[in-house]
């Protein structure tokens, strides 16, 4: 959760909103705390707001209300090249008239500084990133991956203490993106840099981050470390948008202990944990996560509610079996299971009862 | 595999050399692509290169003396000019042979058209002679000597008779070294006596008020070419209109609006004597002089320098200078160290192009360059259609093209054809 306490504070948002054609807010009321050296993700939907929140702390965008402050000092009024924040855009931005070695350098020399020490630098800053022998090319010349790394050292070369990152592994393939997001995490922390990072890539949030703030429709939904974010999202917003999610809608019956009897929309019974339904009769929308719905009754406790279920498609995956079910007039309910030598392969047709701990059901807004 | 072990050509797999089978392949597609623009290559053909390489043989070519007076030329061959002494008797009798029969035809006036270029007054000695030789009888009036002398005394004269030999070959340095104020005198080419030059300052002149005008095109179509690409869509198509407007205009409506803008009773003037600014005794000259033609022909030019100037920035991201921003550099040095030299493909585009169309120009420098603005274009245009000396404006022209195309190639070597871009 967000950290209250403003001692260690590094990056704050207080009350920030941005509009900019005067009529609609893209941002509504952002509060946000960052300590230093955080790895901090913004993730949401595209038009969520959060490249305008990192164009903000950038100084490419003004907040329309609120305060945006630095190590304690408010920003608002200070220009992009005096904050001192290194940045890694979408498309990288090196300039393609300069060589890497240029590109690198050109932090340093608007900074007045000499050229020993500038070229001390640029190396060291080229070598962290494995580019080294890259310094008199074009940028036109390295491939993807490659101009990713040298826009990373070009972020990092004059050694800023906060570094954004808006989306820097989009334009790559899989392997390499998966590649860089370990070397990112691993430089950040190596070199205990504050990042934060804006993406709408789901897995890419939850492996790099320390938090990671998830938006939509102009606000935070939930800031949360990504186990917490997957286990247990605040919201159906959050559920829906972070992993692979089966819901249910129905009506709360009654909540004894911590625990919420929900009746679903055909009728049948199910136990819950309660998160944003509070009395009796309110509508809700169950969540539960494809890898925690198990069928083989020998695993389920005793007395818990089950649900009749039907076996529509069985999908092999390798690793993972994906069995799509009907449950509760639902066609599209997902079971995930491992591929042990053990495992159950469903056929279609077949009639089973699912069930899952309460815990792992979440009775959330409808 | 045996195809990798294999030396010499790769086969196709009917055993016939890869390289040809490709060539076969593609043989239909090319002749396709080319029967598609054919119409248009014999169009150019028939109407440009033509025309062109017709123009440029004319700067040298000179076969009228040889094809109206050839038994005088064969006769003056083993004369020498140097010695001082007029030809001899052979050589006037060959001349009055050539001039009876030249007259009958009436091309004797144009062989003294060609000469008087050469040699100014030589015009009036042919057709004064033309008319009285046409009534002799060459085989038994003889000598001639004498009897031309008589008829008229420019035929005592040795340069007249130089000039016709120096002029008698089928091709001519004649135009071209007139073309940069120089003759062939009798001891070969020599600088022209100074109140004879004029189209060395001519050429200097369009030079260097060429660059003056891309120079200014630059200046004022920078900036908006950079509103143009930052603008958003809707905007920025309104004010494209506004570029392109003079397109939809006569040049010669724009000129004349000029001419009346910038005149000494004009409307410029006026309201600055209006204003005070400027005393009524003493109005500013603003045209038929090089500030008209500078003034009028960069407004007319301007478009072809935005345009590709806004092509170009429109493919600038503005990620790069926000990206310089994030890294410290201040607004200026970020324009100058990041925008400005990915913009340098776009000004150099634009500037062959004002540059080239500057050069060549010829109404507006006509209508509002006095004496002292025009351009090289406006003597070749005289030289065409007035003075009727083809082969001198055929040089002015030659010139004028090989001086463009110098240029060009200096700027390949300097800033790289490549990095030019249009669009």
């Amino acid at each position: 959760m967000a950290d209250a306490s403003n001692v260690d504070a590094f990056v704050e948002f207080e009350r920030v909103q941005k509009s900019y054609d005067g009529e609609n807010l893209v941002v509504k009321d952002l509060n946000l705390t960052m300590p230093k050296g955080e790895f901090l993700t913004m993730l949401g939907p595209s038009g969520s707001g959060k490249t305008t929140c990192l164009m903000m702390l950038a100084g490419f965008e003004t907040a329309t209300h609120g305060d945006i402050r630095l190590g304690g000092t408010s920003i608002n009024n200070i220009p992009p090249h005096k904050r001192g924040i290194g940045m890694v855009f979408q498309n990288y931005a090196l300039f393609p008239h300069m060589t890497i070695a240029e590109n690198l350098s050109f932090p340093l020399e608007v900074r007045k500084m000499g050229k020993s020490e500038r070229e001390a630098k640029v190396k060291r800053a080229l070598d962290m990133v494995e580019m080294g022998a890259f310094g008199g090319r074009r940028p036109s010349q390295l491939s993807g991956g490659q101009q990713q790394r040298v826009a990373l050292a070009r972020a990092l070369v004059f050694e800023p203490e906060l570094v954004l990152m808006d989306e820097p592994l989009g334009a790559l393939d899989k392997q390499l993106r998966e590649k860089m997001q370990f070397e990112i995490t691993h430089l950040a922390h190596s070199l205990g840099i504050t990042v934060v990072y804006v993406t709408h890539d789901q897995t890419e949030a939850l492996t790099m981050s320390d938090r990671v703030a998830v938006f939509d429709d102009g606000r935070i939904q939930q800031i949360a470390p990504p186990d917490q974010l997957y286990e247990s999202p605040d919201n159906s917003f959050v559920a829906q948008f972070i992993g692979e999610n089966n819901t249910l809608e129905g009506t709360v019956k009654e909540i004894n202990n911590g625990i919420a009897l929900v009746q679903l929309d055909d009728g049948e019974l199910i136990d819950c944990k309660p998160v944003n339904v509070s009395r009796p009769g309110e509508r809700t929308r169950v969540s539960i996560r494809p890898e925690r719905v198990e069928y083989n009754k020998e695993r389920l406790q005793e007395g818990v509610h089950t649900l009749k279920a039907e076996v529509l498609e069985f999908i092999y995956m390798g690793d993972i079996f994906r069995t799509r079910l009907r449950v509760a007039g639902n066609d599209e309910f997902i079971i995930k299971t491992r591929n042990a030598p053990d495992q159950v392969r469903l056929q279609p047709g077949q009639q089973i009862e699912i069930g899952w701990l309460p815990e792992d059901c979440r009775a959330l807004d409808a | 595999m045996s195809d990798i072990t294999q030396s010499g050509p790769v086969l196709a797999a009917d055993g016939r050399p890869l390289k040809r089978s490709l060539a076969r392949a593609l043989r239909m597609q090319k002749l396709r692509a080319l029967l598609l623009i054919a119409p248009l290559l014999l169009f150019i053909l028939v109407t440009f290169i033509l025309p062109v390489a017709d123009m440029l043989f004319r700067s040298v070519e000179n076969r009228i003396v040889q094809d109206t007076l050839p038994r005088t030329v064969e006769v003056l061959a083993d004369w020498d000019p140097a010695s001082g002494q007029l030809p001899e008797e052979a050589a006037f009798a060959a001349l009055a042979a050539d001039l009876k029969e030249a007259a009958n035809v009436k091309t004797h006036t144009k062989v003294a058209k060609r000469l008087n270029y050469e040699n100014p007054g030589l015009s009036s000695v042919f057709r004064k002679s033309g008319r009285k030789v046409k009534n002799w009888d060459i085989a038994n009036d003889g000598p001639f000597r004498e009897k031309l002398i008589e008829l008229n005394d420019g035929w005592g004269d040795v340069e007249l008779w130089r000039t016709i030999k120096t002029y008698s070959g089928t091709f001519t340095s004649g135009y071209f070294l007139n073309a940069v104020d120089m003759r062939l005198g009798a001891e070969g080419p020599e600088v022209r006596p100074e109140n004879e030059r004029i189209y060395n300052t001519m050429l200097i002149r369009t030079m260097r008020m060429s660059l003056i005008i891309t120079f200014s095109c630059i200046m004022l179509g920078y900036p908006v070419a950079w509103i143009l690409a930052n603008l958003p869509t809707r905007q920025a198509n309104l004010l494209m209109i506004l570029v392109l407007l003079p397109f939809w205009t006569s040049l010669l409506v724009r000129t004349s609006a000029w001419k009346i803008l910038l005149q000494q009773q004009g409307v410029i003037n006026d309201t600055l004597v209006w204003i005070g600014l400027v005393d009524d005794a003493n109005r500013l000259v603003l045209i038929n002089n090089e500030l008209g033609t500078i003034i009028a022909m960069t407004h007319i030019l301007l478009p072809f320098m935005i345009l590709p100037m806004y092509s170009v920035m429109q493919t600038i991201n503005p990620s790069y200078l926000r990206a310089a921003k994030s890294l410290g550099a201040t607004d200026w040095t970020a324009f100058w160290r990041v925008y400005f030299p990915q913009t340098v493909p776009g000004i150099g585009a634009g500037s062959i192009l004002v540059f080239i169309l500057a050069v060549g120009y010829y109404i507006t420098p006509a209508l509002v360059g006095g004496t002292k603005g025009t351009f090289i274009s406006n003597l070749i245009a005289y030289h065409i259609s007035t003075s009727g000396n083809w082969g001198l404006g055929a040089a002015l022209g030659a010139i004028l093209l090989a001086v463009v195309l110098a240029l060009y190639w200096v700027y390949d070597k300097i800033v790289g054809i490549d990095n030019v871009k249009l669009g």
